[in-house]
């Protein structure tokens, strides 16, 4: 639960003065609380503050009600943090319903059963290196090509996992790995946006992660049955929605002049990277550059 | 291809990649934060990480706009206009779909 300093103070005035109060002045109560636990953390970003969707502004009311006996930015693995990320991934859930569908196309064509598909879908749950490895799939497998390139294209999950721990370092090792079985591209980016904005929800990559697995799985075995019954899903804009949710995170993520640098390198990094070296390895290390970038600036 | 007989067949080969592929998947997931969760964190380095998101995001969007064409480009734009008025990563979503089957329509 996210705690203002200044919240004490508010509680005995109007509720509905105390939650628009509390909008206006959630930027300025982050730098004290987001200080204890995330001192790196701590510059405002008021691109993130504005309650949005209904969802959030139910969590103010809730922060209001158990926040005031709190003296921390405590990250809390429960219900409401679970129910908060299925909740809000649910419509870009119904994109990931279009790349899983597409995926069941590609799975039939290379010959694999529906019931194999579904298997790939639900352990693996990495859309793109599914992807990729059904394009690989031959008569016989070639399996070290196949396991290869899975690590590769996957190999950026790693950075985005760890750029988790700031929030999930007091949370144990059962909650963390197991949520991180259910991460893919859309749902962490939902996630960072939820903590970035200091809300103190632990379970909400597992409950968002949820939503993603179900679209996914479910979407998998309807594209395998369907087979190419359904045309393709740029008709339909789908193939947009990663780079549209990203783009949304970019624009959240913003925090003005300290960003400039590391995005910048990232920037160049991934696009040079992405000219010279085939895969996904322009995202690990765009990434890794930027902070290498921000170690050696801090140094300084 | 599915034919009904092979709806719900389960290659033993078949069966062992994709769970070999589901391992592998699962180490690159946990790989990062389990190696930042055993070693303590300078603030150097804890800086670094809090770098991560932004550059990660900006690292997934450059070569995929870079491989798109005028439409995505607009339609981005569209899109980072509707974030900065509206804050709404859902009428973002909605308009960044919507405006790039128009846009595809018209370029």
């Amino acid at each position: 639960m996210e705690f203002d300093p200044e919240t004490d103070e508010d509680a005995d005035s109007e509720a509905d003065a105390r939650r628009s109060e509390r909008t206006s002045r959630r930027t300025d109560g982050r730098e004290d609380a987001a200080a204890d636990v995330t001192p790196a953390t701590a510059e405002p970003n008021t691109a993130s503050t504005t309650a949005t969707p209904a969802a959030e502004n139910e969590a103010t009311a809730t922060e209001i009600a158990a926040g005031a006996t709190e003296t921390d930015t405590a990250v809390t693995f429960d219900r409401d943090g679970l129910r908060a990320g299925f909740l809000k991934t649910i419509p870009v859930a119904l994109g990931i319903g279009g790349y899983g569908i597409a995926f069941g196309i590609l799975a039939d064509q290379a010959g694999l059963s529906v019931a194999e598909a579904a298997l790939m879908s639900a352990t693996v749950v990495a859309g793109a290196s599914q992807i990729v490895a059904v394009e690989l799939w031959a008569d016989p497998i070639p399996i070290a090509a196949v396991l290869v390139t899975t690590f590769a294209i996957n190999l950026r999950y790693s950075l985005m996992g760890a750029a988790l721990q700031p929030w999930f370092k007091r949370l144990s090792a059962t909650k963390v790995y197991g949520s991180l079985f259910v991460m893919a591209d859309e749902n962490w980016a939902l996630t960072m946006r939820s903590l970035k904005s200091n809300t103190g929800y632990g379970a909400f990559l597992l409950g968002s992660g949820i939503a993603v697995w179900l679209a996914w799985v479910g979407a998998t075995i309807v594209g395998s049955v369907a087979g190419g019954v359904i045309g393709d899903p740029t008709t339909y804009g789908f193939d947009f929605i990663l780079t549209a949710v990203f783009l949304s995170l970019a624009a959240e993520l913003w925090e003005g002049q300290s960003s400039l640098l590391p995005w910048t390198v990232s920037l160049a990094t991934a696009l040079i990277t992405a000219e010279l070296v085939p895969g996904r390895w322009y995202i690990l290390l765009g990434g890794l550059a930027a902070a290498t970038v921000e170690v050696i600036r801090r140094g300084e | 291809m599915a034919s009904d007989a092979l709806t719900l067949s389960l290659d033993p080969l078949v069966v062992a990649v994709v769970l070999a592929m589901a391992l592998i998947t699962f180490l690159t997931k946990v790989g990062g934060i389990w190696l930042v969760r055993r070693f303590e964190l300078s603030d150097r380095l804890e800086a670094g990480l809090t770098v991560l998101p932004g550059a990660i995001v900006v690292a997934v969007i450059g070569p995929e706009l870079a491989a798109g064409g005028p439409a995505e480009w607009a339609a981005a734009g569209a899109v980072l206009l509707v974030m900065w008025r509206t804050e709404s990563i859902l009428l973002a979503l909605c308009t960044g779909v919507i405006a790039v089957v128009a846009f595809r329509a018209i370029f």
